[in-house]
């Protein structure tokens, strides 16, 4: 890979206002964590009972997805600094299709649990369980929404080496859906 | 002015104000009935007077965004509004409906005018703020139409800029949404449900979309920062505010009968909703210490930066205090609501109309950029009147809804409801006499109006 063109000035990649979106963001997440954590303190064994009924092994390969996917965008970004439009559109099909598998995988999760007649009334862990990984959800969604623009821009040949802003802008997006993701498997899932 | 059919802005920003003397007036009497319980019976009972005051200020603040997008929304797409004529026919339109409706609850029973307009065939009356006789919903409906159908192709064959596509997807927003109020089910828990989607989902969500478009367009006008910083905050704090908005309806899921992740859904959420509040408030005064130029029209400049701070403190920080599930469970319907729905409406909605009127009429009215320096001394006076006795109203109510709370609620030996209301009086004098602070300010603001003078205030 060529590094010589990393970025080491220390400014932050991509668009700035994406960070903002994404401390918003992360600020939303890490209450919801912090909710959890306080309402499992008081409810330790409903939580740890609970816990077990989850599918996580279908958790840890979607860990392993999104990390995958995540990768592919890395690439993305290396492609397009090397002035690589074709890679890096390749890259980036390759992540969206990866974000997809970790739909298709949650999907089937979520109707296990359904079927299972859970619903965000059963309990309290299951409603923190539904919400987050719910929510997770839509941001795999929007993040592929946005890894897709950014591909059509490149196709189009909107990106170089010396310009390309909007693909940082939709890794970064893309690395905190991942984020988030590796705070939520462990805490939501493992831990107990 | 830049183009002429702007001028049809000005008979609604007439009638804003109008109406908005005719909401106060209704706000003095109520605070009087606070305390003196007769005062005005029966000619003018509570509920009635009620009514007319929260249905004035909706009423008035649409005249305002009417008047506030037929001024902004020619500027923005380069090009004379798309019919001149059907703005003003939809003004008088929207006039009479809007007094004959207010005519209707002063002049008969409420039930009286419920049969009157056929509420039978269609019953959607009843229910706070949407108390309107169907007939004035549908008329509402029509308005609506004709204003976005004229707005949007002002805008589609014009300029397409953020400020005007944020603006219109705000005002299409808020029209939907009101076709909420015609969705009335038997079932009290889904008619509350879905009357918050009209209720919170404007002024916590679309609304939000209306007043950021307005300031963007104001302070863009005001400090000749580029187009580009404005439009990327604009994009940022709406964002912000439906993400913590939409969900945040949660807030008022709690104990209504709803199940119980919305007290999970809605705390956490709309604890974030201060955050776009706060950014708008940063977004102003970074712009204004930014600006590029030094706009005659410092009336309008300290209207807009009181909007970023009111909104912030009004619908940020009060909203904020009650909000969480487990502090709501003993505020809900308390004072403690009436302080934050003062501040909120005042600091969000009434002072960003009035920024964008403060801005447009220098150009409707003298074809000039600012008013002169006296009106605008005057203009200034009044903002700070009617802004430190809106803080005093909403510290003196928060005084109130806390002793309620702790007396009615809390304490080990409860009081009834009407004990706790005498109790507490002291504040709601205080109230009142803020209140006429209040009335006093708004008049010094009409006058502004008509003030003469020579030197505009950049010179002197």
């Amino acid at each position: 890979m060529d590094t010589s063109r990393q970025h080491d000035s220390g400014a932050l990649p991509g668009d700035f206002a994406i960070w903002i979106f994404i401390f918003a963001e992360l600020l939303v997440f890490g209450v919801f964590f912090l909710a959890y954590a306080f309402s499992r303190a008081n409810n330790v064994e409903l939580f740890n009972e609970s816990q077990l009924e989850l599918n996580r092994l279908a958790g840890a390969v979607n860990t392993i997805v999104l990390l995958t996917s995540s990768y592919f965008v890395v690439r993305a970004v290396a492609s397009i600094r090397a002035n690589d439009t074709r890679h890096c559109g390749h890259w980036l099909l390759a992540a969206i299709a990866v974000g997809g598998v970790f739909l298709i995988i949650k999907m089937f999760e979520f109707g296990e649990k359904f079927s299972a007649g859970v619903s965000l009334s059963t309990n309290t862990f299951f409603m923190f369980y539904l919400s987050l990984t719910f929510f997770h959800f839509m941001h795999v969604i929007l993040g592929m929404v946005i890894l897709a623009a950014v591909l059509l821009k490149t196709r189009r040949g909107g990106y170089s080496a010396d310009d390309h802003t909007g693909v940082e802008t939709g890794a970064s997006y893309w690395h905190m859906v991942d984020l988030v993701w590796l705070i939520l498997f462990p805490l939501v899932y493992v831990i107990h | 002015m830049q183009y002429s059919s702007q001028a049809v802005a000005k008979p609604y920003f007439i009638a804003a104000i109008g109406l908005f003397i005719g909401q106060i007036l209704f706000g003095l009497i109520i605070g009087t009935q606070y305390v003196i319980g007769d005062f005005l019976f029966p000619e003018i009972p509570f509920n009635v007077a009620r009514m007319v005051h929260t249905n004035l200020l909706i009423v008035w603040l649409l005249f305002g965004f009417m008047g506030a997008a037929y001024y902004l929304v020619p500027e923005e797409a380069e090009r004379e509004l798309f019919s001149p004529k059907l703005a003003i026919a939809m003004f008088w339109i929207f006039l009479v409906a809007g007094a004959l409706t207010i005519v209707g609850y002063l002049a008969v029973p409420y039930a009286t005018l419920a049969a009157v307009t056929g509420n039978d065939l269609l019953p959607t009356m009843g229910r706070e703020f949407l108390e309107q006789p169907t007939i004035t919903k549908v008329g509402i409906v029509v308005v609506a139409l004709a204003f976005l159908y004229n707005i949007g192709m002002t805008i589609i064959t014009g300029r397409k800029t953020v400020i005007n596509i944020v603006l219109l997807t705000g005002l299409t927003g808020l029209a939907v949404l009101f076709l909420f109020s015609f969705y009335n089910p038997i079932n009290l828990v889904l008619d509350k449900m879905f009357w918050w989607w009209v209720v919170h989902l404007w002024v916590e969500g679309v609304w939000e979309l209306i007043m950021g478009a307005i300031l963007a367009f104001v302070l863009i006008r005001l400090t000749g920062v580029d187009r580009e910083v404005i439009e990327k905050w604009l994009y940022v704090i709406i964002a912000m505010a439906l993400i913590t908005g939409i969900i945040g309806t949660g807030h008022h899921y709690y104990w209504i009968g709803t199940p119980e992740y919305w007290q999970w859904w809605g705390s956490i959420f709309s604890a974030l909703e201060p955050i776009p509040f706060f950014m708008m408030t940063v977004f102003a005064f970074t712009m204004v210490n930014r600006r590029r130029k030094e706009h005659p029209n410092k009336a309008a400049t300290l209207w807009a930066l009181g909007t970023a701070v009111m909104a912030f403190l009004g619908a940020g920080v009060w909203g904020f205090l009650h909000t969480l599930a487990p502090v709501n469970f003993y505020t809900h319907g308390s004072q403690i609501t009436a302080a934050h729905g003062h501040m909120a409406f005042y600091g969000a909605y009434v002072l960003v109309v009035i920024t964008m009127i403060s801005y447009a009429w220098p150009h409707l009215q003298h074809n000039a950029p600012a008013a002169n320096g006296r009106a605008q001394l005057l203009e200034m006076w009044s903002f700070w009147l009617m802004t430190i006795s809106i803080v005093f109203i909403t510290l003196f109510l928060t005084g109130a809804g806390i002793l309620q709370v702790y007396l009615q609620r809390v304490s080990d030996t409860p009081l009834p409801f009407m004990v706790v209301q005498d109790k507490i009086a002291l504040f709601y004098w205080l109230r009142l006499y803020t209140g006429l602070i209040f009335f006093a300010g708004l008049c010094l603001y009409v006058y502004s109006f008509f003030a003469k003078g020579k030197e505009s205030l950049a010179s002197s």
